[in-house]
């Protein structure tokens, strides 16, 4: 379980939040809201004031590394150091057969990886960027636009993984434009508004 | 062989030549007669003070002079470091980092030439420690610029794949290799190339100097030598210690990118 104590992002209010084993929540709000700088607060990846706690432990009782290899962050517009995707793949010796599963899963063949990165399409890339995240099994994903870039058959499969991501126990944090994918994934939604306006919490049953 | 001295009315002379370098900045209209007029007068006034500074402190042959004067050409190599960088890491640390790195590599590299190489009695003679010092203190200094520059365009630049690491728990060193592999390899290109093409394409100017001097060609070559490896170990130390200092300055503790702490010019 993910907890969020006192997240101070922009001008938001502090937001208090938590999001248990197999639960989404979404974060909704217009550009520049401050959805991706909730998100990149949660992966520890720009310095805030808050106090994050998974499973009980806080943020600061391990290091960078270890949260961030179980609190995985996956930006909207993914990162490459490499010339083919291969290549920015940590570890990859070790988890190709769970990259190859999960390749298969976003609608993509396992040679994907052997080819240039300037040659792929921006939704090849973003599928790939998700195996990327998902390789290693974090305990929680922040997904920001998971979907942004891709045609509506691959934003199927992509949900359709992100739904076995939860029911295997893992906890999503996504922002996302589409709301009839965040209305089939999401138990509840962290509204941003748009202004100085206090952000509200609103919690559904689950679907 | 003998030592042919210049007198002033030799230098007027060769200042005649500046008219050339005048005469085509103005047929092209390019404007720069001022600039032109400004340097050539700052040349002859700094080596002049440099010069008659020289001469005092060659004379008094002591320690504490030799040191104040290296400390002066350190702050003026600090000087060209933050003058030169477009962006930079802000506050004092970002121009410690650019100044001590070339300062401490210069320093290496000149008390091993004086204690170890050359031996000159007493060791810190400063007729042979301090040229040796501005030179390693020059050359450090260019890599370090190159290195710095590198690192803080590279940070900015290739801030998605850096962050892409850190994201996927890489570690501040783990997810900065690529950058600073290529930072250090920027940084050391220029002595490599002035090392692999000195004395086919130029005469290095120390050894032009020796050779003008009445020096047997033989002999200035060796030091020409002893001073291309000095050069090339400084340059080494000072790169070296300008890349990991950037990732360092560059990232937190908590190993997050830090593209705040830099300042464009």
């Amino acid at each position: 379980m993910l907890r969020v104590e006192h997240l101070k992002v922009g001008s938001l209010p502090a937001l208090s939040f938590s999001v248990s084993d197999g639960e989404c929540l979404a974060v909704e709000g217009p550009p520049g809201s401050g959805k991706t700088r909730i998100l990149r607060a949660i992966a520890d990846l720009d310095p805030i004031d808050a106090q994050l706690f998974l499973d009980g432990v806080e943020r600061r009782e391990m290091s960078a590394a270890d949260w961030r290899k179980a609190v995985r962050y996956a930006a909207a517009e993914p990162g490459w150091w490499s010339d083919t995707p291969r290549d920015s793949f940590p570890n990859i010796s070790s988890l190709e057969a769970r990259v190859f599963r999960l390749l298969a899963a976003v609608g993509l063949d396992e040679d994907v990886l052997e080819r240039p990165i300037s040659m792929l399409s921006t939704g090849e890339r973003q599928r790939i960027a998700l195996v990327r995240a998902l390789a290693d099994e974090p305990k929680v994903l922040l997904l920001d636009e998971p979907t942004g870039a891709l045609d509506v058959g691959s934003a199927a499969l992509v949900e359709e993984l992100l739904r076995f991501q939860l029911l295997a126990g893992r906890s999503i944090l996504i922002a996302s434009h589409d709301p009839a994918m965040i209305g089939r994934l999401s138990h509840a939604r962290l509204q941003l508004a748009p202004t100085e306006r206090p952000a509200r919490s609103t919690r559904m049953p689950p679907p | 062989m003998s030592y042919i001295p210049l007198e002033l009315s030799d230098l007027a002379l060769a200042a005649i030549l500046l008219i050339a370098n005048g005469a085509v900045s103005i047929w092209y209209q390019l404007g720069l007669e001022r600039t032109l007029a400004i340097s050539a007068v700052r040349m002859v006034v700094q080596l002049s003070l440099v010069a008659l500074a020289l001469k005092l402190i060659f004379s008094l042959d002591s320690p504490l002079w030799t040191v104040l004067f290296g400390l002066f050409m350190t702050a003026a190599a600090a000087y060209e470091v933050v003058s030169r960088q477009e962006r930079r890491v802000a506050g004092p640390i970002g121009i410690l980092l650019g100044t001590g790195a070339p300062f401490f590599a210069g320093l290496v590299a000149t008390m091993f030439a004086a204690i170890a190489v050359i031996g000159p009695d007493p060791w810190y003679a400063p007729r042979y420690v301090l040229p040796i010092f501005g030179m390693m203190l020059g050359n450090a200094l260019s890599g370090t610029t190159l290195v710095l520059d590198f690192m803080t365009n590279a940070a900015v630049r290739e801030r998605p794949a850096i962050e892409a690491r850190l994201a996927l728990g890489a570690g501040r060193f783990e997810a900065f290799d690529i950058v600073l592999r290529r930072a250090l390899t920027t940084g050391l290109m220029p002595i490599l190339t002035a090392m692999a093409t000195t004395g086919v394409v130029s005469l290095p100017g120390m050894m032009t100097g020796q050779i003008l001097a009445g020096i047997d060609p033989v002999s200035a070559a060796k030091y020409q030598v002893m001073i291309m490896f000095l050069i090339s170990g400084a340059t080494g130390v000072a790169v070296l210690a300008a890349g990991l200092g950037s990732v360092l300055l560059l990232t937190d503790e908590r190993h997050r990118l830090r593209i705040d702490r830099l300042v464009q010019r």
